[in-house]
């Protein structure tokens, strides 16, 4: 908790890491200054792009005691405006799942080799990147938590299957071995509640630990302030929820 | 969420973008997330030519409704311009 006679600072930076198949990607990396040590976050960015909401997603992670990264899973489309880059990966059907799993993994492996994070990391996404997070938890063994916010096409039917996305990850929710806090709006069309729910069971039916919010009076993409399906009061209590969340499985373990 | 649903035209012809003129190779037509428009989903049309980068776009993003009404007017002109003997 902030208090005003506190010292605050923040290192915001463009750096770069291996990703997929060791390949040399940028990412947008924001920590708090100090010795630490910090939980660490890797954001996956939105279909719209690592655009300007994911840099200042980054740094209200690390604002709430983060080391938190945001990779640029199109970096290897070229370089323009995020939104121009974000229309040609839209064009092209998106990034396949191998390729942001393996970036999302060499993330988190940039992340534990800094020696102020504590040890713990968790993956936060929203939209696609809600999606690649929940993907990412199940494939990439090493998170401690995972937060996906309204991810479609977790639940997928065998016509929605591509070679990019060949296995909905829905079905490797068995592999799952973290904590998953899901945020999602009741009048989303996709996930569709009938999918949450379908998600849910899933969960349940392999023991997993979870928590599902399902806002009522909301749609796709609730957070983002900056689009019409921002709700102020349900973007609020989400928030809450994820930093209590996080907070909660990615404190320091106690000394043994 | 992202619908995916794209769909590429190979085209012919010139759009003009932030760099000024560029010859047009492909049109790319996709029904998901608008980065502009103030819908959750929107009819988008990027003009580009993809080798020379992302840049090289001119993008516009459509309500179904004034997609629907585009596409009919085009082939209102396209039809009067043909009834014309004016296509080449």
């Amino acid at each position: 908790m902030y208090r005003t006679d506190m010292y605050e600072g923040m290192l915001a930076e463009t750096v770069t890491l291996h990703g997929f198949q060791g390949n040399v990607i940028n990412a947008y990396f924001a920590r708090p200054l100090g010795r630490g040590p910090f939980p660490g976050l890797v954001l996956v960015h939105h279909l719209p792009g690592w655009d300007e909401w994911y840099r200042e997603a980054t740094r209200k992670f690390a604002y709430h005691g983060h080391a938190a990264i945001s990779p640029n899973l199109y970096f290897r489309e070229g370089h323009g405006t995020p939104e121009d880059v974000a229309a040609k990966v839209r064009a092209a059907g998106g990034v396949s799942d191998d390729q942001a799993v393996g970036d999302i993994a060499g993330a988190m492996r940039y992340l534990r080799s800094l020696p102020y994070v504590n040890g713990r990391v968790g993956v936060f996404g929203t939209c696609s990147g809600g999606r690649h997070a929940y993907l990412a938890a199940c494939r990439a063994p090493g998170f401690d938590a995972a937060v996906d916010c309204w991810g479609g096409r977790v639940v997928m039917t065998k016509e929605e299957l591509t070679a990019k996305q060949p296995v909905a990850p829905v079905d490797y929710t068995a592999d799952l071995t973290c904590p998953v806090l899901g945020l999602f709006g009741a009048e989303d069309r996709a996930p569709s509640p009938e999918q949450v729910a379908e998600h849910e069971q899933t969960l349940k039916k392999h023991g997993k630990v979870y928590e599902f919010h399902m806002y009522p009076d909301a749609g796709h993409g609730f957070f983002y302030y900056d689009r019409p399906n921002y709700r102020q009061a349900q973007a609020i209590d989400g928030w809450q929820k994820t930093f209590a969340f996080l907070e909660k499985h990615l404190a320091a373990k106690p000394a043994q | 969420m992202c619908t995916m649903i794209v769909e590429r035209a190979e085209i012919d012809g010139s759009g003009k973008g932030t760099g000024g003129w560029f010859r047009l190779r492909q049109a790319n037509v996709s029904y998901d997330h608008p980065f502009n428009a103030p819908l959750e989903h929107a009819l988008n049309i990027d003009f580009v030519d993809e080798t020379q980068g992302p840049g090289a776009r001119v993008a516009v993003e459509l309500s179904p409704a004034a997609a629907r009404n585009l596409v009919a007017t085009i082939e209102a002109v396209l039809k009067r311009a043909e009834a014309g003997g004016y296509l080449e």
